[in-house]
């Protein structure tokens, strides 16, 4: 941890980066995010595996911008997100230093997007096994008890929209969920606007996902809501070929190929 | 008891499956009077939510049709829309909505009588399956809320 400290304090000691963005212990001595403007203030900074909030989201934020160049201090799924928002032209080349961090523990510097790019294809999205068993038990159900499986689920969700406040690729300034002329969906606390709220966001996070898990760890009320974006993944991957952010090739929704197959369109 | 008849919706691009069904009409082809259809400017524009609003609002079957692939006016529409839909379908099936329920296809301008097939065939279909109430049920509540 001390290289990382090092780095992040000569960066800011540089003035390269006017703030640093990473993980510091919190009141309740748990993990939280931190934003470091001060070289002294470094020695704040600390990573292990309860780090699991994913920092990029703060990259695209307004208020954050206005602090200056960051450095971020970027695990894996983190390095994910920032390929993705690079792909989706929300950051470029130059914006921040990524202090990424290796699963080993290790500082890990790239040169440029592209590095991050080939260090990923390293390093591919996979769902645990523990989620595969889940998402095939989910699917065995017959269609009715699937419903209702879900319907107790999501029937407690009160749109507190935590779930959007923590997706580094929910960056929207003004999200579908606010087209209010008409309400497009119902924001009551009730479970038709709760699926739809749900089934809008996992499709429009479709083939950009990268399975950070951030969405149900905000959730307050633990509703396993990445088990929606799990799902797409793996059927993406099975429809469309190799699932994960890319730089040089469009999102899997907004490109297609003429021979996409599928068994369903008489 | 009379027959359960089912309200169908079709969703369908303005080139293709509206010409095609104008030329069953006017080929005086009968098909079930069962499907109301909602003409949109291309499969590409067909919102995903709209598919649930039809099955909030009651409809226990629905068909979603547009240019065959490589036929689209606007060049690309309908290969989006194919991506689309594959993701759609794969996601409603994991949240237990009855996609069985949801029939897509791509009928051009000139198959008539392949949209009266596809129009009655779906019929026959959800007439089998019965009403669909699930996904109706959900909405139940706000509707009668906006009647006070």
């Amino acid at each position: 941890m001390n290289e990382l400290i090092k780095k992040a304090a000569s960066l800011l000691e540089a003035n390269e980066v006017q703030v640093v963005i990473g993980y510091g212990l919190g009141s309740a001595k748990r993990p939280q995010a931190i934003f470091v403007t001060t070289p002294a203030g470094c020695e704040q900074l600390m990573f292990d595996n309860r780090c699991i909030q994913n920092l990029a989201v703060y990259l695209t934020k307004q208020e954050i911008r206005k602090l200056g160049k960051p450095a971020i201090v970027a695990p894996l799924p983190v390095l994910r997100s920032i390929v993705q928002l690079v792909a989706e032209q929300q950051l470029t080349e130059g914006d921040l230093v990524v202090l990424g961090i290796d699963p080993d523990g290790k500082l890990l510097e790239f040169s440029s997007f592209k590095a991050i790019e080939s260090f990923l294809s390293d390093h591919k999205i996979v769902i645990e096994e523990k989620y595969l068993k889940k998402i095939e038990e989910i699917k065995n159900m017959p269609v009715g008890e699937r419903f209702a499986y879900w319907v107790e689920l999501l029937e407690p969700c009160f749109k507190c929209y935590a779930c959007r406040a923590a997706c580094p690729l929910c960056y929207c300034t003004r999200c579908t969920i606010e087209n209010n002329q008409p309400q497009w969906i119902p924001v009551a606390s009730h479970l038709q606007g709760n699926l739809e709220w749900h089934v809008m966001r996992a499709m429009h996070l479709a083939g950009r996902c990268t399975d950070c898990e951030a969405c149900y760890h905000a959730c307050p009320l633990g509703i396993p809501i990445h088990l929606l974006n799990k799902s797409l993944i793996q059927d993406l991957s099975e429809s469309f070929g190799d699932y994960g952010p890319k730089i040089s090739e469009p999102n899997m929704l907004s490109s297609f190929d003429p021979d996409d197959k599928e068994s369903f369109i008489r | 008891m009379s027959e359960f008849e089912p309200k169908i919706v079709a969703f369908v691009c303005n080139w293709c499956t509206y010409a095609g069904a104008d030329l069953t009409g006017t080929s005086r082809i009968k098909y079930a009077q069962n499907v109301k259809i909602i003409r949109f400017p291309c499969t590409g524009r067909i919102d995903f939510m709209l598919l649930l609003k039809a099955f909030a609002e009651g409809a226990d079957g629905i068909i979603v049709s547009g240019c065959h692939p490589n036929d689209c006016h606007y060049t690309s529409g309908n290969f989006h829309a194919r991506r689309r839909w594959i993701t759609f379908r794969s996601l409603l099936d994991f949240l237990g909505i009855d996609v069985r329920r949801i029939q897509f296809s791509w009928v051009s301008a000139a198959e008539g009588a392949k949209w009266a097939e596809i129009a009655n065939t779906t019929v026959n279909n959800i007439r089998e399956l019965g009403p669909y109430t699930d996904y109706a049920k959900v909405a139940v509540h706000l509707k009668k809320e906006a009647k006070v």
